[in-house]
């Protein structure tokens, strides 16, 4: 963490500046991210970020734990994209297992994870909208989360930690309604999308606020480590669903938004694009879902039904053994990154052939976008600061993990 | 989804683009290669880190422009302890490339690769704060996620999972 007397000190004659400590309980930086600012009057000259605020060691914790056990601290790291963190280590897992997943179990992640990404913008663009002044997007748009996490529990039992993914397939079968609730969602959803663009897509305030605030070019944003919209909303025209399609993605179709300006306007378009386009990927999936099982044929990997494991001595000592003393994944290691809402999320997982993992490292898309803010901030005014930080829509847990 | 065995042969992996390059430039500065579960490894040697990533971002045939991450693994008690891990990803070509390097439990230092990517900063400070693995030309190596008077690197394998009581 870094500390006020460790900024360099200032140059004689320039002592007209002043240091500003903004954060950690700043409602405007998305959780307890800790800015050091040196303002002169109004404008910015540096920006220092400080974090490690929520550091919990999960890549420590991971080591001590089961492979099956870890997929519920993945939950814990981005708690705006649980479905999409479980999604990430498990493709990992599987991927040392060598592991095929029925096609079901991976329609139902793309469904459940273009939902997660749903949720995700949702609440970045209250938050962003509200840091910015505009309060009325907030409850419409935490409307329309309600109904997601609504969805997410009928699913998987919980609204936000959701542990639904499992290595293997996915929990369970999804109880009888949950389909004709996700159509009537993904139905109504494109209107409300139009109702968010109405309050602030063509406001003056709004895009006097986002217009040209921030830039970053595309060379920067690259040699920085941004990722996801941030990335894209400087004209890089990537994104790993498409490029490097995993779970089943390649058999969707659906657009990549793109903006070449750059600045928060810019990141703005592009993450309500990506709502309509997740819609439209949650319809393809309820429209394409495939019969069959929902986890892989692997009796020593995926735990029995319970039905199952009532009825047959076998199922019964393969539970056991899973419960008991986990699974061994031959030695090996595996970097899954997947297309979270806020850029490239990497798991990094190391194997040496026993039923723990030997490390696990995630790449945060927060982490790298972070170090944009120097970059975007100097030299404009401290209002831009609170813009420039909803742009990137950073989450701490990610951050600190 | 069964992967072929894994290939350990620098012989049989050298016309991947990356790693011709680097044997082009400088034989000794790659130490080996494998080809697993359809990811590239290169062991770069430990001296040779920066200028190996220079070169990889800066050529044309495979372009890997973009670093991805950079982290590390400990194999204590085996010697050398440490490697660290950095992930290249080429935007143009949308491949993936993995170098690492090893490194002695004793005193571990290795260059920064900052000057490549100015995005190597927070992933460096990381490894530095949580390995104790010092990045020389690092322009500020401190402590990012631990206290800044922790003792000890939480995730060294001898540091217990509880933490020191």
């Amino acid at each position: 963490m870094a500390h006020l007397t460790s900024m360099p000190a200032l140059e004689p004659g320039q002592d007209r500046t002043m240091i500003l400590n903004m954060g950690p309980q700043h409602p405007s930086t998305h959780g307890v991210l800790r800015l050091i600012l040196e303002i002169d009057g109004e404008t910015v000259v540096r920006i220092m970020p400080d974090i490690g605020f929520l550091h919990t060691g999960i890549e420590k914790t991971c080591e001590a734990k089961f492979y099956q056990q870890v997929v519920p601290l993945t939950d814990r790291i981005d708690y705006l994209c649980p479905m999409t963190n479980n999604l990430c280590y498990v493709l990992a897992v599987e991927k040392l297992l060598s592991l095929e997943i029925p096609p079901k179990a991976q329609w139902l992640r793309v469904m459940l994870n273009e939902l997660t990404r749903i949720n995700s913008h949702l609440v970045w663009l209250g938050t962003h909208a509200m840091d910015i002044g505009a309060l009325t997007v907030f409850l419409y748009c935490f409307r329309e989360r309600e109904d997601v996490l609504r969805l997410f529990e009928a699913v998987s039992g919980q609204r936000m930690m959701t542990s639904y993914f499992r290595i293997g397939g996915v929990a369970l079968e999804p109880p009888l309604d949950f389909f004709d609730r996700v159509r009537a969602f993904a139905n109504r959803f494109p209107s409300k999308v139009d109702e968010y663009e109405n309050l602030l897509t063509g406001n003056p305030i709004w895009m006097m606020r986002t217009k040209g605030v921030a830039r970053i070019s595309a060379e920067d944003a690259i040699s920085l480590g941004a990722s996801g919209p941030t990335l894209r909303g400087s004209g890089v025209d990537i994104d790993l669903r498409r490029d490097m399609p995993y779970s089943g993605y390649e058999n969707f179709k659906f657009k990549v938004p793109v903006a070449q300006e750059g600045d928060v306007f810019a990141r703005y378009i592009c993450r309500v694009q990506e709502l309509r386009e997740s819609i439209g990927i949650v319809q393809q999936a309820l429209d394409g879902m495939p019969q069959g099982p929902i986890k892989a044929d692997a009796p020593k990997v995926v735990l029995p039904d319970r039905e199952k494991m009532k009825t047959q001595m076998e199922a019964l000592i393969y539970h056991f053994k899973i419960i008991t003393e986990g699974f061994a994944v031959p030695a090996g290691e595996v970097y899954q990154a997947v297309e979270s809402p806020r850029g490239e999320m990497g798991y990094y997982v190391v194997s040496d052939g026993t039923a723990k993992p030997y490390r696990v490292h995630m790449r945060s898309a927060c982490l790298a976008n972070l170090q944009l803010l120097p970059k975007m901030c100097e030299g404009r005014l401290i209002a831009d600061v609170v813009a420039a930080i909803g742009s990137i829509d950073i989450v701490l847990g990610e951050i600190d993990r | 989804m069964p992967f072929a065995p894994a290939i350990t042969d620098l012989e049989q992996l050298k016309e991947h683009p990356a790693i011709a390059r680097l044997l082009s430039w400088n034989r000794a500065a790659v130490e080996g290669a494998k080809f697993d579960r359809d990811e590239m490894s290169v062991y770069v040697e430990r001296c040779s880190i920066r200028e190996a990533c220079a070169l990889l971002r800066d050529t044309p045939s495979c372009s890997f422009n973009y670093l991805s991450d950079v982290t590390c693994v400990d194999w204590y008690p085996a010697e050398p302890r440490f490697e660290v891990v950095y992930h290249l990803l080429s935007i143009r070509q949308k491949e993936r490339v993995r170098l690492k390097v090893r490194l002695s439990g004793d005193s571990p230092a290795l260059e920064s690769v900052t000057s490549v990517w100015p995005s190597a900063n927070y992933f460096e400070r990381e490894v530095f704060d949580l390995f104790g693995i010092r990045f020389t030309g690092h322009p500020y190596l401190r402590r990012i996620l631990m206290p800044e008077d922790w003792e000890g690197h939480p995730l060294r394998k001898d540091y217990p999972v509880e933490g020191y009581r």
